[in-house]
């Protein structure tokens, strides 16, 4: 849907000048376009979101998302750079038909709601049918089924001033739904609004996006909130990308030190899951195996419980140390004969939040589980916290 | 020390126009003269009770006051019982057509300017000359290019009038929230678009106290004009000055207060009335629960600012 490479952005000193101090300057760049006079905002950003996908960019004040974000609708012109929005070159698109599409393909919602205070909140939302030049009813029908959608049907007589930070940016939200772009670029949309009304926002923008997939672009510098809505993060730092990928991956693997403490503080037990501490299972035992076979593989490993599972993998159940030891005196031929200990099973891409607590709590520890059921491996208690603990060296931060 | 001849250089200027441009200047004085002459006409054409009936409806209109209304009608039936009714309204004509006219090129200035920095570069040092040019100086070329009378005065009103109203508006366009004009562009305006339906409907207290100005502006310096022959409230003042009249003096003073009064009031009003009008509304939408709800929440609403 949207492909973005080499894009760059040099402030300050018009483009010719900013090209030529760039070309060759190589990793100099930076320095080259200060000498000149300019200032090097955007430096060779690349990336590309498909269609139905929810992009986050994230960085900190002065990295240069806005800008990013900007040139893909050319409110900002790049100074450098491809850019392709449906595989159509919008560098070349002349003014006429640039304003076609952003009145009908990429609209935005911005960070301090950007309402005109002097129209009233259906005709707000009616604004980009207005450009258009749409019939008025239309115009209002269709304006009063976005407000409907974000909740603020009664207020369509409204004037913004009216209404709450939270209820402006659902009119923003409106505005953007009522031309029915299919792209949506979001500029720090809920970073004015105060955290509780921030969390129904959030909500109410993936219910909107589960009920029709638009492509949106999301900046941000709230790390949770990246994590909660992004399904891919490109994380910028002065201009460039520093990583760009899934949340998960960004917490589990970040690309170097910067994003590492970049992301010390965000809630890692939503973002990493399962599967983040998935270990294969010391010892297991299988359906048919003796009791004394599987007391001796326990003893050895010094555990109280084991897996036992049939010959598909799947888990049948717990035997625990003191069932097996109990069978040997009644003289139980099989493993299954010993089965009751208490387990917790889970998908691999189950959140740690959702079975942290269970850990430790039975005499194995949590399993991961595929969709039949078959061990994936186990998540012992302590790869559990090592994975929430973070880093050691950036603990400060 | 050299002597720069720029007294010389200014006069050998206005001497070229009028040896090279006379006769449209002739032209452009009879236009002036026409139009004053139209104006003046109107407002002298009802009995003066009937016309000040009209000013204290508009008065109402614009600011929905009685106070202003009762002071209309006073402040106006003072005028006519001391004899100035008729200059009175020679001078409203004259600051009517200047202030027209000031507006209708300061405004479009002004916008020019706030989209420009090259234009404001340019313009703001033009206008701080004219702003604190001595009046009489425009007085002098404007006699010697139009002649006595009514027009040279009007011309020098217009000139005197017209850098409020591009500074105000200038700022009012500025002011106004780049988010919102970003907004406007994000979602496909043209920029006449963005100019009519966010600019200037944002920047409007702003340029309704320019013109506010040029009214005030314009009404300083048509007694001022008096002195080169327009007849109105100045000849008035000018006369008595020069019979020593203290009485006729502060008669015709005082008509100019009134006027000023009353125009001052009028468009401040105007101006201001939107806000207040929306005021009453947020009041009567403030019960109503989810508001209450959401703003509980939410210690800090930012403003378009
Ligand atoms: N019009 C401009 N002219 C000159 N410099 C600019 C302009 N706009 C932005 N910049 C600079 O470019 C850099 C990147 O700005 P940008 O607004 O893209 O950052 P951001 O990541 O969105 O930051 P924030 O979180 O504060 O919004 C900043 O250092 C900023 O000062
Ligand atoms: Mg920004």
């Amino acid at each position: 849907m949207i492909e973005a490479r080499g894009l760059t952005k040099v402030y300050g000193m018009p483009r010719d000048g900013a090209v030529s101090a760039l070309r060759g300057a190589g990793e100099r760049r930076r320095n080259a376009v200060r000498e000149a006079g300019g200032f090097l905002a955007v430096d060779d950003v690349g990336f590309s979101v498909s269609a139905g996908e929810i992009f986050v960019i994230m960085g900190l004040s002065g990295s240069g998302k806005s800008t990013v974000l900007r040139m893909l609708n050319r409110l900002v012109e790049p100074t450098m750079g491809s850019l392709l929005v449906d595989g159509a070159d919008l560098a070349a698109l002349p003014q006429d038909e640039l304003r076609q599409l952003r009145n009908r393909k990429i609209n935005m919602v911005f960070q301090h709601f950007a309402l005109l205070p002097h129209r009233r909140v259906r005709e707000n939302a009616a604004y980009g049918l207005k450009v258009r030049q749409a019939p008025a009813k239309q115009r209002m029908e269709r304006a009063d089924w976005a407000l409907r959608r974000v909740g603020l049907e009664q207020w369509a007589d409204s004037y913004p001033h009216e209404l709450s930070g939270g209820m402006k940016q659902r009119v923003g939200l409106a505005r953007a739904l009522a031309t029915d772009a299919e792209i949506l670029l979001m500029d720090e949309p809920f970073s004015a609004l105060d955290p509780l009304i921030r969390r129904d926002m959030q909500e109410l923008l993936l219910q909107l996006q589960s009920e029709d997939r638009r492509t949106i672009v999301f900046v941000t510098h709230d790390l949770n909130e990246a994590m909660r809505i992004g399904e891919r993060i490109m994380v910028m730092r002065d201009g460039r990308v520093a990583q760009c990928a899934t949340a998960n991956e960004i917490i589990s693997a970040p690309a170097d030190d910067y994003v590492t403490e970049f992301v010390a503080d965000v809630d890692r037990s939503r973002v990493l899951t399962a599967g983040n501490v998935l270990r294969p299972p010391l010892v297991t035992a299988r359906c048919g195996e003796s009791p004394v076979e599987v007391l001796k593989r326990l003893e050895n490993v010094e555990m109280n419980g084991i897996f036992v599972l049939d010959e598909t993998g799947r888990v049948v159940g717990v035997a625990t140390d003191k069932a097996l030891a109990g069978a040997l005196r009644d003289g139980g031929t099989t493993v299954e004969s010993c089965l009751g200990g208490d387990y917790h099973a889970v998908p691999a891409d189950a959140p740690i939040v959702e079975f942290c607590d269970l850990a430790g709590r039975h005499t194995v520890p949590i399993a991961v589980v595929d969709a039949d059921r078959r061990l994936l491996g186990v998540a012992p208690r302590a790869a559990i916290l090592a994975a929430l603990a973070v880093p050691k060296k950036v603990r400060h931060a | 020390m050299p002597e720069l001849p720029i007294g010389d250089a200014v006069e050998k200027f206005t001497q070229f126009l009028q040896d090279h441009l006379g006769e449209a200047f002739d032209v452009f004085a009879n236009v002036l003269m026409q139009l004053v002459d139209v104006v003046y006409t109107v407002l002298v054409a009802p009995h003066p009770l009937l016309l000040i009936a009209v000013l204290a409806v508009l008065a109402w209109l614009a600011g929905r006051r009685v106070t202003l209304v009762v002071f209309t009608v006073l402040a106006f039936l003072l005028v006519a019982s001391m004899q100035l009714w008729v200059q009175t309204m020679q001078t409203l004509a004259v600051v009517l057509v200047a202030a027209v006219i000031a507006v209708a090129v300061g405004v479009p200035l002004g916008v020019w300017a706030a989209r420009s920095s090259r234009v404001s570069m340019v313009i703001r040092p033009v206008l701080d000359f004219m702003q604190t040019l001595p009046v009489f100086v425009y007085l002098i070329p404007a006699v010697f290019l139009f002649g006595i009378g009514v027009v040279p005065g009007v011309v020098a009103t217009t000139a005197f009038a017209v850098p409020p109203a591009v500074r105000l508006t200038q700022l009012g366009i500025r002011q106004v929230d780049a988010e919102v004009v970003e907004a406007a562009v994000a979602f496909g305006s043209r920029p006449w678009q963005v100019l009519r339906e966010v600019q200037l409907p944002l920047a409007l207290p702003s340029i309704m106290a320019g013109i506010n100005q040029v009214i005030m502006m314009a009404l300083s310096m048509v007694v001022i004009a008096g002195m080169v022959g327009a007849q109105g409230l100045g000849s008035v003042v000018v006369q008595s000055v020069t019979q020593l009249d203290i009485g006729k003096g502060f008669e015709g003073g005082l008509a100019v207060v009134i006027l000023a009064i009353y125009l001052d009031r009028l468009t401040s009003a105007a101006g201001s009335r939107d806000l207040t009008r929306r005021r009453a509304r947020r009041r009567a939408a403030e019960p109503d629960a989810p508001a209450q709800r959401d703003r509980m929440h939410e210690e800090v609403t930012v403003p378009l600012a």
